[in-house]
């Protein structure tokens, strides 16, 4: 854990205190029982709200707190833990976006309602099942957006949508008629949706320069990692109380040493994915090296999780191939996250890019 | 950031770093630019120009070479924020810390713990101006990972110890003008009648024969203690309370092994450099063998997240006080960083990686070959990876001892 401020730390105790309290995994239960699209529960996001997460990132002067990344994503990661559903990271990115490349006017009439909850965003970036940013067939002619948009995260509740043309990004209000969602339900359980824009009215996100969809995409990346830490933590700490308790051959299964060996690696994966993590937060409130601080952490995030949620099956024996026994929901929504943003071999390959080789 | 105004600590920060430049400028020479510190291994032994010996005196003298030891047995006296201005200021004139060894990445850490006052006067100042050289008799033939096996024993005589017993892998021994040791000196209990000792090299009774390794070098011997007297002076904190000591000499080892000290030692240009130096590259500067390109990131970024993994450490033990336990997790992903690090630099030069001596090799080959084999023993020795996994598992996980 890195070394915090005092208020850094008075943020994270709140946000462990309310998700083991208010939003442990039985809630998430209960919004997928519920069967809305919009798969999460809007009291628990007016609470959030309440208590500020929504504004973390956000300016004091458009109505936000300015606590800087770190403390975003420390909130994040206490979520991730009990797979809270939430459209807080997708609100935070696209505040992100328009703090980075926003005109005053943009930012005074979006950031303080993105900060007050009011208003949900969600970036609308990938157009396939891939994350390929670099081929888009997004257009806008005369102010009006045409394209269409695949897996959006969190679009359903979604009133302001960040979106990605050929030639920028731009900021889009969802509308009748002109920008349709269609739910794409996942193994996750989800809020997904393909969102088709027909001539939706958009306006430019003109600041920030050339590589503003990079920038905020470098957001996504570390925030995400964020969520997928909160996860890699709470399987691995899952994992270990059940192989401190479970017996066979009369004894736990902890003293076996073939088992202590793979909890030591894991223990040792989770050190590298945290310190990855932490430091692309640390970068973004710095503002050194962010480009490649963001695919180290989510290549760390990535290599982990994935390592850490097969093991954590494996290891619960058949109980955990039970849907009653949460540690399944953390394999689904592993695999969903690994894929946003940048599988491993796309950001491998970006960080060798950025490398010079 | 913000400007903010001077404080007096920042003043005296400002006026530390001149006296560091004023004291390279008069007694760091220059030919030394560049060069690495030949006191930070034991692999060899200590053949030093008259440039080098002047170095290691001039900083010797200042207690800079162990900055924040304590002054008053020679060390630096420093702050942690003026040892990292000094680390500073020497990697800026391109000068090397000429102090090291074992002394100071282990045993004096140690001995500042648990000796007592005369045995910190005695040892602590010649390891800060780097004119003893120490090595560590732990390994017996049959005490290796079961340390605690250990048989070497020191009998009572009244005014000295008498020890007999073999010591093995013991690193530089040949070179060395002292040992820490641990000995038996009870054989009812195989933890508590375990004892720290302090040995010297030169005393009647001690045998070194050097053994040769894979990678052609001898930096190990076999240690033989023949009726060795030892003076009882020499026993560092109490009969029995070896283990504890000498376990915590293990944590500080640990901590110099896994990124800092010799894997850093190890460490070459960029792997990506030395991939674009030794294979093809595309018309836009990128490897060509996408393959090898790929397998390259995914290893610099482990080493990234592992390097910020140390850092990490090191602030929150900094936080806490002390070394920890995490030095274990350090050990093992280091070490094994390390090696995955040097098989790739030799296939990235194909054969040429491989050269064993002889023309046709650069000096960097050559050395790479040797720093590849050495390399192996980093996940042996200090405790191998499979001890680690143990102590991490009981210790820091809390997973049960085998019933
Ligand atoms: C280059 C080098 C320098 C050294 N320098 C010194 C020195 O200066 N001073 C000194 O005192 N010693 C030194 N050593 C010795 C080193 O500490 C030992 O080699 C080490 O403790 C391992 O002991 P061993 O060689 O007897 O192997 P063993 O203990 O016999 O181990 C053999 C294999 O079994 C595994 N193993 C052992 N026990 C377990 C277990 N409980 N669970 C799972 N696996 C296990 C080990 O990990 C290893 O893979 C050095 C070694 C090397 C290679």
């Amino acid at each position: 854990m890195a070394v915090l401020s005092e208020e850094q730390e008075m943020l994270r105790n709140m946000a462990r205190e309310w998700v083991a309290n208010e939003s442990p995994v039985a809630k998430f239960r209960a919004v997928r029982a519920g069967g809305e699209p919009r798969a999460y529960d809007p009291a628990a996001y007016a609470t959030m709200a309440q208590m500020g997460w929504t504004g973390v990132i956000i300016p004091e002067a458009f109505g936000g707190y300015d606590f800087g990344w770190l403390s975003a994503g420390m909130i994040v990661e206490e979520l991730g833990k009990t797979v809270t559903a939430s459209p807080l990271v997708a609100t935070t990115l696209a505040a992100a976006a328009i703090v980075l490349g926003g005109s005053d006017e943009q930012k005074a009439r979006w950031l303080p309602q993105l900060a007050s909850g009011a208003v949900i965003g969600t970036l609308a970036i990938d157009e396939g099942p891939h994350h390929n940013p670099r081929t888009l067939a997004t257009t806008v002619a005369g102010g009006a957006l045409t394209g269409t948009k695949a897996f959006v995260h969190e679009a359903h509740d979604a009133t302001l949508f960040v979106v990605a043309a050929a030639d920028g990004l731009y900021l889009v209000e969802g509308a009748e008629g002109t920008v349709d969602v269609a739910t794409r339900h996942l193994a996750d359980m989800r809020s997904h949706a393909q969102v088709t824009f027909s001539g939706a009215a958009a306006q430019k996100l003109e600041h920030g320069g050339d590589d503003l969809l990079d920038k905020v995409l470098d957001r996504a990346r570390i925030l995400t990692a964020c969520e997928m830490l909160g996860m890699a933590q709470q399987v691995f700490d899952t994992t270990l109380g059940y192989l401190k308790q479970r017996v066979q051959f009369n004894q736990v299964l902890s003293s076996f040493q073939a088992l202590q060996h793979r909890m030591a690696d894991l223990f040792g994966d989770l050190a590298m994915m945290r310190s990855a993590v932490e430091g692309g937060l640390q970068a973004l409130d710095s503002g050194v090296m962010v480009p490649q601080a963001a695919a180290l952490a989510k290549a760390e995030a990535n290599r982990v999780l994935h390592t850490i949620s097969r093991e954590g099956v494996q290891l619960h024996g058949g109980i955990g191939m039970t849907d009653e026994y949460d540690i399944g929901f953390y394999l689904k929504r592993a695999r969903v996250l690994e894929a946003s943003w940048g599988t491993t071999s796309f950001l491998k390959d970006r960080f060798a890019t950025l490398s010079g080789y | 950031m913000a400007t903010r105004p001077m404080t007096d600590k920042d003043a005296a920060n400002e006026a530390f770093r001149q006296e560091v430049r004023q004291f390279l400028a008069d007694h760091f020479p220059p030919e030394l630019k560049g060069k690495g510190n030949p006191m930070a291994g034991v692999e060899s032994d200590l053949r030093e120009t008259e440039a080098q010996k002047r170095w290691r005196a001039a900083m010797g003298s200042k207690g800079w070479g162990t900055p924040t030891w304590p002054a008053a047995y020679g060390g630096g006296g420093l702050s942690r924020g003026q040892a990292a201005i000094l680390n500073e200021e020497l990697a800026r004139a391109g000068a090397y810390n000429p102090i090291g060894g074992m002394g100071v990445m282990m045993f004096g850490p140690t001995l500042l713990e648990y000796g007592n006052e005369q045995q910190k006067q005695e040892h602590i100042p010649p390891i800060c101006r780097g004119e003893i050289r120490w090595c560590q008799g732990y390994s017996e033939p049959n005490a290796g990972s079961d340390l605690a096996n250990l048989q070497t024993t020191a009998e009572d005589k009244g005014d000295h110890y008498l020890v007999n017993g073999q010591k093995t892998w013991t690193s530089g021994g040949q070179w060395a003008d002292k040992c820490f040791c641990l000995v038996r000196t009870d054989r009812s209990d195989k933890h508590k009648g375990i004892s720290f000792l302090l040995i010297d090299m030169k005393a009647p009774g001690v045998e070194v024969r050097p053994i040769r390794m894979i990678s052609g070098l001898s930096p190990f011997c076999e240690t033989f203690f023949t009726d060795v007297k030892v003076p009882k002076e020499n026993l560092v904190g109490r009969e029995g309370e070896g283990w504890t000591i000498g376990k915590r000499l293990l944590q500080h080892e640990r901590t110099n092994l896994s990124g800092g000290g010799s894997m850093a030692r190890m460490m070459g240009p960029r792997l990506s450099d030395l991939a674009k130096k030794y294979r093809e590259t595309d018309a836009d500067g990128a490897l060509a063998d996408k393959v090898l390109r790929d397998r390259i990131a995914d290893f610099e970024i482990r080493w990234g997240a592992f390097l910020l993994t140390a850092r990490r450490a090191t602030e929150e033990s900094k936080a806490q006080g002390g070394v920890s336990e995490i030095s274990s997790v350090l050990k093992k992903l280091g070490t094994k960083l390390g090696q995955e690090r040097a098989e790739l630099t030799i296939e990235i030069m194909g054969l040429q990686g491989l050269g064993w001596e002889g023309e046709g090799f650069s000096d960097a080959e050559l050395s790479g070959v040797r720093a590849w084999l050495f390399g192996k023993a980093t996940t042996i020795y200090g405790g191998s990876t499979e001890i680690q996994s143990n102590i991490i598992a009981k210790r820091v996980l809390g997973m049960l001892d085998h019933q």
